[in-house]
């Protein structure tokens, strides 16, 4: 709490959000997260000579996204930003939704 | 509480750059902005490589046995590692631990080179067994394996050519801590250089499942 003010000199009209930038998150917490993904590494490496057949492709992916989604929140911060962030990274990923799914679309049925 | 608060903000309207306007926020979303395009330019690559792999999954399949998984699995930690390193950096600024910071941030710039230097043994072997775009051995094969294979060369290289650049930007901000631009009360190049390099950590661990174990 104490560091909440650190930043005060950026004189913005939003101290709350200014706080956030300013109050540092434990060295525990990343050492955490890396162990975390470290784990998810070794993990999907492990799976992968299992045969899974037609899940291989998901199982890989969905742990793929658990770590970049550990990345981009803790890493990046995003869990600790303003709501304009989570608007803006939420348009980008509908946006890659939106290209992903058409493309697929088009490919699946042009067969 | 606001005792503490007020002293903190005391001994910083002391400060020799009170006056100086800083947008913290602005520069961050500025940087988002700029990983979006980043991120739209790797997800063309993800859907020409989905695409190519539904209308040959034989050929990418076998073609993927063949690259290094062992290489790729210490890559991906040699990778996450520097991003702690990174964000460790970013912390000991926020407390004002300069040289821990500097610690840090050289650590994660040898970390990429250390990922750039594993990446060398890994195309030098394959090269070396005649996989390189255009080879004799190559042209060979399927089409899908050309395809497989032009992908790779692709994709992990303007990879490495962002771990290159994210190298070049730490070492910057490596000179603006020494010099004293980046410090405790404004380390915002600092964290938006972390920014980058977690991104090309992000891009990375989807790389690796696509390139490495799907096989």
């Amino acid at each position: 709490m104490e560091s909440q003010e650190t930043n005060v000199q950026t004189y913005s009209h939003d101290h709350a959000a200014e706080s956030k930038h300013a109050e540092p998150i434990g060295y525990g917490t990343y050492i955490l997260v890396w162990l975390a993904l470290i784990a998810l590494t070794a993990l999907t490496a492990v799976v992968s000579g299992v045969n899974l057949a037609a899940f291989t492709v998901v199982v890989a992916l969905v742990i793929a996204l658990t770590k970049a989604s550990l990345v981009v929140n803790i890493f990046m911060h995003i869990k600790f930003e303003d709501f304009i962030f989570k608007i803006f990274l939420s348009i980008a990923g509908f946006t890659l939704i939106v290209i992903f799914t058409l493309t697929f679309a088009d490919v699946y049925f042009r067969r | 509480m606001s005792e503490i608060v007020g002293s903190k903000s005391e001994t910083l309207s002391h400060g020799h750059d009170v006056h100086k306007h800083r947008d913290v926020q602005g520069a961050k979303l500025g940087m988002w902005l700029f990983l979006f395009t980043e991120l739209l330019l790797f997800a063309g690559l993800f859907l020409v490589y989905a695409t190519y792999r539904y209308f040959h999954p034989v050929q990418f399949h076998n073609a993927g046995l063949e690259t290094h998984t062992l290489f790729g699995t210490i890559n991906t930690m040699v990778l996450l590692t520097s991003s702690l390193t990174m964000v460790l950096s970013i912390g000991a600024m926020q407390r004002g631990k300069k040289w821990l910071a500097v610690t840090f941030l050289a650590g994660t710039i040898l970390l990429g080179l250390i990922f750039l230097g594993i990446k060398y043994f890994e195309w030098t072997s394959e090269i070396r067994e005649g996989l390189y775009p255009g080879s004799p051995a190559l042209l060979n094969m399927s089409d899908g394996e050309i395809l497989f294979w032009g992908l790779y060369y692709t994709m992990t290289g303007l990879h490495a050519v962002h771990v290159i650049v994210g190298m070049i930007i730490l070492t910057f901000m490596l000179v603006f801590i020494l010099t004293g631009t980046i410090n405790q009360n404004d380390y915002i190049k600092l964290e938006t250089a972390g920014l980058y390099w977690h991104l090309i950590d992000i891009i990375w661990i989807f790389l690796f499942p696509l390139f490495y174990l799907i096989n």
